[in-house]
This record gives C-alpha cells, structure tokens and sequence, in this order.
C-alpha cells in the first residue's frame, strides 16, 4: 500500500478548478428524499471516492452526474456553467462517461462493436461501418491500456468481469471523457481483479481525467483515492481529503462508525458463546 | 486449433486462433443452413417433382411469401421486440389500398400510398405505446393484432356489404401496380415471380445496414443490453420505433403483393397466424428470442425450410393434411439442429 500512497499524493494538492462542482443538490421522488444537500467536486487529475451503504444515495448521486435523472434542488455546474442534463447524450456531449457496475457493455455484441457503440466510424457515401479502422484502434487503445484481448470478434459476455470494465474504461477514456464515473467497479470482482481495475482507474487519472469513484470497500477507495465522501441515508456524512484521514478512520465511517460499535455491543451481550460455537460447529461440518 | 495470436503486443496464451471453420458455425445462420440442406436432400429423395426445375420458381415463390416479412420482424426481433400484429397488418394495408380506391373512385396508386401512411402509422403506434408504456411488446401487438382483425372485417363489411374488398382490377393504374408488386416472367423456363426478386433485393439491403451500418450496430445493441445501449448515447427508443415501421412498410409491400396477386380484391379475414410464420421463420434463421443476436439472412433461410415443406408435403403426394404437423416437427428439428451448432461453435 505504500507504493500506491506515494503516487496518490503526488496529485493530492492539485490547483485545479473544478470540472464538475455540485453545490447543495437534493433529489426527492414524490414524497422521499433520495439525496439532500450533497455538494461534491472534480477536479482533473484526481480521484473522487463516493463511499456508502446501500440505500445511501450513491446510485441516485451519479445518475444524476449521469444524465439518467435531473436534481430536484441545489447546482450542479459542469466547466463553470449552471446544467440540467436531459439525457446520458448530454452529459457524454459534456464530457461526463459513466462506466456502470452491470449495464456498462451489450453482452452478446462484440468487443470492437461495444467499443464504439454510439460513436460508430463509418465511411463512403453510404456511411458504411469502417470495422478495419474501429478494430484497429480499439486494439491499440486497449493496448495502451495494457488490456489484453486478442480477439476483438468474440463477444463481450465471454470477458472476464475484470476484463469489461477494462474495456468500458477505455472505451471512456478514447472519447474524450474529461470525467469519469465509475460505479462500484470492483464491487463483484476478486481480488487480483481488482487490482487490474484499479489500476486503470489510477491510468485514467494520470491522463488527467477527473474520477468519480463510487464504492463501498474502503479499502479500495483508500488505494487510489484523493478525496473521499461518505454518504449516509442521502446525506453526506464526511468530506475529507486524503490526508486528513487514514484507513481505519475512513473504514470505521464507512461502517457506521459508532452504529457499528453499538451493535457489536449488542451481539456480543446476546450470546457470545453461542456465536462463536456456531462458527466451530460450521468448521467441523465441512 | 494449434495456431497461437501472432501480435506480441496483445499475446495471451489462454487463447488460441479460432479457424476458419469454428468462426464460421459460430455464425447465427449457420445452423438452419444445415437445416435447409437436410430438408433439401430429404424431399429431393422423397419427392420426384421437388428435383424438377420448373418447380423452382413455385417454392421460391411460396418461400418470398413469408420471407419478406421475415426480413423486418427479425430485425425486430434482434431489436429485442415482438409483433405480433404483423400478419393481419398485411391484410389492414391490402384492404386499405383496395377500399380507398374503389369507394373513393381514384387512381389505384392513391389507395396504394394511403396504405403505405397507415401502414407506417401502426407501426409508429405499436413502438410508440410500447416505449411510452413500457409494457412487453407481447401485450402491446397482441391488442393491436385483435383491433386490426376486427377492423379488418367490421370496416370492410361496412364499406363492401361483404367480407372481401371490393376488386379494383379495372380501375386507373391497375395494371402498372401489379407489375412492380405482383408481376412474372420467365428465365430458361422457371417461371419466376417478381416478389421473389424483391426479397432477395430487401434481405441483402437489410442484411446490410445490420451487418454494416451504425443503424445495424444499434439495433444490437438495444435488443441486446437497451440500458447498457442508452447510457452510452444510442437513441434507443427511435431505434425500437423506427422498427416497428419497419415492419409497417414491409405489411404494406406484402398487402400490395397479396391485393395485385389476387386481381384487387383482398378478403378481410386472411392473415391470421401468419405472424407465427414469420416469427418462426426469424428464429429457424437463429435470431435470439430475448433479441441482440440473429441474422437476416438466416430468417430468410428459415422462410426457404417452410416454402420447401409446404411443397414437399404436396410433391411428395402426402395428404396436404399433414402438413402443419410435418412443419412443426421440421421447425422443432431445425431449432434443435440450430442450438446444437451453436452451442458446438461456441465450446471451441
């Protein structure tokens, strides 16, 4: 973790002004409010680590950011001006590329055609597909990336989950993306996974693109992360930057800090034994 | 199997080349090709007049019949949605053109082109509610399929006095309609008719824009993953309603075909149950019935396996009794046959 501690904080004080900057945004639908008061900023070159529970706001944050849902109050500013996104085509038209957990890549279709899905290359008078053209480029963006896929026909479905965020990333990050919103990439892969998602992620920041990293692992949020904000029942719970805060500190937030101390009182106080001679009882089992 | 990638750059040695042959049957058609040949060779055994020449031109006939409209409802179906309107919409767009001509007493050409507005209207209709309500299209066109079987015969009984259109065959532009739509001619004997040239003409147009188009790639992509297709900027409900027109403009070319072919009259009761055929004929062909994956040349080969047994059954001197069950059972074993290759294809 050290290594990646160091070139963290390389970027860490960055003078950049906001990409996206949200001041006060609230969502309410009818009567529930999804998310309240929540102000947020990107800046180039930095990682921006959402953290939260389930049911914390986190989704409706980006799908926000995203184009997916307007804000009911507050600002949200992309470069300096005042936006209310219709649809995910304006927010990709103002650089925003939202790479989601399971709705990211079309299974069935292939690698090079995903990779271009939307922002197709066509030639002649009859605009027709130029697949040489997009399987070349997509090889080398994905190479650049240093994502390894030798045949771009086969369909995304037979990746590796590692491997489609991989490709979405890129996919990202070729089109111009200046801000990058990543939902809980991690969150069904393993550890070595991971690790190769992650370190995209801190590619993606190194070519001075502004990250949205939305997690609830903290321990991945602190591997690459600059800034962090925990949201909590559509809240935001603690804005802080990385070095104002460790690890433990950040887990034990994300955990529910002093809800979680309470309710291990709690178990403990119930039955302890019991507890633990369930778990010796499981171990024999098997 | 033994060849390795060559690039050093992208080299991962869990992957070999995929050869020429495992590409190809990983291809959606792939499957009822086999099909096709099987039945092929089975009727060209058990049928003396299938080996004629001349009857060529009868299956291939019998095929188009079914194959046009198989062209657009499986680019439906890629697209991920149904129409289950599409048969008795043949029958609304012929009935429309030949009404409007006769009640109306104008060119046939005017009844032909207020045919083609309905007929993209039911269409637009059928995408629209579909998108606005977001029920499954199943619901959706099986309302409009009953509303158009009832208005197919409600509003013609109500203009003819009787349950068939009123015949048009001797009124102003008959005859120039009937030899784009409904027309033949010969080549070395085979009498050939002219909607056979036309399917083959919209199966390798639309074979195209799917293959080859960013329309194409679209189409996949909103019948495959629709969120995954609109979060990256396709504009995926005119995608799924251009569709649904789609298959409007081809009801109405068929509607034209059955209304010049059968001297202008239409009778308001046909084309139900046609809209199975179709669809049987998309996924004979190895379109995926939950969408992003199909081909339209294999819907066309799926349309050429049921002309081949429509005729089969009757050269064979069969009871044409029979027929519907032999055609479920060539369907089932062709569905079957297509499932295996792929699944074969897919394990190398």
């Amino acid at each position: 973790m050290t290594t990646t501690d160091s070139f963290a904080d390389e970027a860490s004080a960055s003078p950049n002004t906001p990409i996206v900057l949200l001041e006060e945004v609230g969502k309410s639908y009818g009567n529930i409010n999804a998310l309240r008061g929540v102000s947020l900023s990107v800046r180039q070159g930095e990682i921006t680590c959402v953290l939260g529970d389930n049911g914390a706001g986190k989704s409706t944050l980006i799908k926000i950011i995203a184009g997916l849902h307007d804000y009911t109050s507050g600002r949200m500013s992309v470069n300096g001006e005042e936006r209310h996104f219709g649809s995910p085509r304006e927010s990709l038209d103002s650089g925003i590329a939202t790479v989601y957990q399971d709705l990211a890549l079309a299974p069935l279709m292939s690698v090079w055609r995903n990779f271009f899905l939307g922002n197709e290359i066509t030639k002649g008078p009859f605009r027709q597909l130029d697949s040489t053209k997009m399987k070349r480029i997509a090889q080398e963006e994905l190479t650049k990336m240093g994502i390894s896929i030798p045949d771009l026909e086969q369909p995304v479905g037979k990746l590796s989950g590692g491997q489609r965020q991989c490709v979405a990333i890129a996919r990202a990050i070729h089109f111009g993306a200046k801000v990058l919103i990543l939902d809980e990439p991690t969150a069904a892969l393993g550890v070595n996974q991971s690790g190769v998602v992650l370190k995209y992620v801190v590619r993606a920041r190194d070519a001075g693109i502004g990250v949205i990293f939305i997690t609830h692992n903290p321990h991945h949020a602190y591997l690459v992360g600059n800034h962090f904000v925990v949201l909590k029942l559509g809240r935001v719970a603690l804005d802080t930057h990385r070095s104002e805060i460790t690890l433990e500190q950040l887990t034990t937030e994300m955990a529910g800090g002093s809800e979680l101390e309470a309710l291990s009182h709690e178990l403990r106080s119930v039955n302890p034994e019991l507890v633990v001679e369930n778990e010796s009882q499981r171990q024999e089992d098997t | 199997m033994a060849s390795t990638i060559t690039s050093p750059a992208s080299a991962d040695d869990r992957v070999s080349a995929r050869s020429l042959g495992a590409r190809l049957l990983s291809r959606p058609e792939i499957g009822s090709l086999v099909g096709a040949a099987v039945i092929l060779v089975f009727f060209l055994i058990a049928a003396p007049p299938f080996r004629e020449i001349n009857n060529t031109g009868t299956i291939l006939y019998q095929a188009a019949l079914i194959g046009v409209m198989a062209v657009p409802v499986s680019l439906l179906m890629i697209g991920g949605e149904f129409d289950l309107s599409a048969g008795v919409a043949v029958t609304t767009a012929g009935l429309t053109a030949g009404l409007f001509a006769y009640q109306f007493s104008v060119n046939v050409w005017v009844g032909v082109l207020v045919a083609l507005v309905l007929s993209l209207a039911i269409g637009a209709f059928n995408g629209w509610l579909l998108m606005r309500t977001g029920l499954p299209s199943f619901l959706v066109t099986l309302g409009t399929f009953f509303i158009l079987q009832g208005l197919n015969i409600a509003v013609t009984r109500l203009a003819s006095g009787a349950v068939a259109s009123n015949s048009i065959s001797d009124m102003d532009g008959f005859n120039a309609a009937k030899a784009i739509f409904a027309s033949e001619f010969k080549i070395g004997g085979v009498t050939i008719k002219i909607i056979v040239v036309w399917w083959i003409v919209f199966v390798a147009i639309a074979a195209w824009v799917l293959q080859r188009t960013q329309i194409g790639n679209w189409i996949f992509a909103v019948g495959g993953d629709a969120a995954a297709a609109r979060a990256v900027g396709v504009p995926v409900r005119k995608v799924k309603i251009g569709l649904f027109m789609t298959v409007g403009f081809f009801a109405w070319f068929t509607g034209m075909q059955l209304l010049f072919v059968q001297n202008g009259v239409v009778q308001s009761g046909e084309g139900v149950g046609k809209e199975f055929l179709y669809i049987i004929a998309a996924v004979v062909g190895g379109c995926l019935l939950t969408g992003g994956y199909g081909s339209v040349v294999g819907a066309a080969v799926g349309a050429l396996i049921f002309g081949m047994v429509q005729l089969g059954v009757v050269y064979a001197g069969w009871n044409p009794d029979w027929f519907k069950a032999f055609l479920g059972v060539m369907l089932l074993l062709a569905t079957i046959v297509n499932l295996v290759v792929k699944n074969r294809a897919e394990a190398r």
